[in-house]
């Protein structure tokens, strides 16, 4: 690796943003560093000045609020996944943040930096999005909070403006009946990229879908929100008609690549399939709710 | 350029240690440190021949800084076996040969020792997707996942 870089580690998010925008599109965010690092001894990127943000408390604690929860953008996977109250309200959350890496990677890694590493197929951000998670962005102009979904730019591009960091997640407080689940397909049974990986959160009252919300990564530029597919599951019972409309509505929102781990037909023809699948694990982890 | 001095605990002692900026923990602990038994396999995070325990959580020490070391505590390999008595993962993995060459072995012993902390009693899925992050390419795994077990049922056992 190349000498010429800076490493801090500041304990306000001022003086981190103020360092990242100062930096002028040389400063780098690190997290957990699970991809940082290997694009760095990659030559992908190389960043003048290291940012550690593991020093803010903000972005490393998580903490239940307003009936909800809200999860720091650096907080590992493994943290994550120990947080019973957590486990508990977003399963579906919490199984996509788990399924990135081994142990090893989850002792470090966060949905922070799935997040703003941008890949389509970044397992977090689907689950993310269908829990309709909101994220807290503090820049050199102050605070903003936006919808997960408006994050991404496409392959590796994010909508953050200079100097501006991920904060955290929010997720919202839960109804009486809701549920969420995230399925991905691999070719292997652990440690792969997903060719799909679909994120279903349900709310069922009497029986009745009364709320939904779909993500949809690895088929397309970003990972997608899938109204029409939520709008396929609301006010059904959850049958095979409805459940046939929203896997067509997954499958119209389709614009996969075509590489090594799937064609074009086969991502959208599995993205019917995942939508399904989730759309029951969620539906019969509501009905414990 | 400047190094950048590191406090930090290793193996229960305190360590301090002038590194590089962009040097890997793992680095660090094998040529500034001395401490060659954690192994580079991949660099990437992909293969666990470099996993240590940064307080108390299992990493890849590849995919650290050395200078968010400082003021936490690393235990590798070196830090298992008590002066001449092997660990009970490594008295196993020797009795059922559960290693060939040797490199990805410190890195499944820090690994293994990091869930029989936390599970002491593991299902031998819990076992083999715990131990996903840990590539062997010789040995084969069964042998290893039978080592893993037969301590954990060892430990309980010592335990009661």
């Amino acid at each position: 690796m190349m000498n010429d870089v800076r490493y801090m580690a500041p304990s306000t998010l001022d003086e981190a943003a103020g360092a990242l925008a100062a930096a002028n599109g040389a400063g780098r965010i690190l997290a957990g560093g699970t991809d940082l690092l290997v694009q760095m001894r990659a030559g992908v990127v190389s960043p003048g000045v290291i940012i550690d943000v593991k020093k803010i408390a903000e972005m490393t604690t998580i903490e239940a609020v307003g009936g909800g929860f809200r999860i720091g953008a650096a907080v590992s996977g493994a943290v994550v996944g120990e947080h019973a109250a957590l486990r508990q309200a977003w399963p579906g959350v919490v199984e996509a943040i788990n399924l990135i890496g081994s142990k090893q990677i989850q002792g470090r890694a966060s949905a922070g930096g799935n997040l703003c590493n941008a890949s389509p197929a970044a397992d977090s951000v689907p689950a993310l999005v269908a829990a309709a998670a909101t994220v807290t962005i503090h820049g050199p102009k102050g605070r903003r909070e936006v919808p997960v979904e408006k994050i991404h730019a496409g392959p590796g591009r994010t909508t953050l403006e200079r100097g501006e960091i991920v904060v955290s997640f929010t997720l919202p407080p839960r109804a009486p009946g809701s549920a969420d689940a995230y399925l991905r397909l691999i070719p292997r049974t652990e440690m792969d990229i997903a060719v799909v990986g679909c994120g279903v959160n349900l709310t069922v009252q009497g029986g009745t879908c009364t709320s939904a919300r779909v993500g949809l990564g690895a088929v397309a530029p970003t990972v997608l929100l899938v109204e029409d597919a939520a709008q396929a599951l609301i006010g059904s019972r959850l049958d095979d008609k409805a459940l046939d409309a929203a896997a067509a509505a997954c499958r119209a929102v389709c614009k996969p690549i075509n590489d090594k781990r799937g064609t074009i037909a086969y991502r959208t023809k599995i993205a019917g399939v995942l939508l399904k699948r989730a759309t029951a694990i969620a539906l019969e982890r509501a009905g414990r709710h | 350029m400047a190094k950048t001095h590191v406090s930090t605990t290793i193996n229960g002692e305190p360590v301090e240690f002038l590194c590089d900026p962009t040097q890997s923990l793992l680095d660090v602990l094998r040529d500034n440190l001395g401490l060659t038994g954690s192994k580079e396999g991949c660099g990437s995070g992909d293969c666990g021949a470099c996993s240590v325990t940064l307080d108390n959580r299992l990493v890849c020490s590849c995919l650290i800084l050395a200078p968010e070391a400082e003021g936490h505590s690393i235990r590798t390999i070196e830090g298992m076996a008590q002066g001449d008595q092997l660990h009970p993962l490594q008295q196993k993995f020797v009795e059922l040969a559960a290693l060939q060459c040797g490199i990805c072995t410190p890195g499944f012993l820090v690994a293994s020792k990091a869930l029989l902390d936390r599970n002491p009693d593991p299902t031998e899925t819990e076992i083999r997707y715990w131990l996903a992050g840990n590539l062997c390419r010789c040995t084969g795994y069964d042998k290893i996942i039978r080592a893993v077990m037969e301590v954990a049922a060892d430990m309980r056992e010592a335990a009661r």
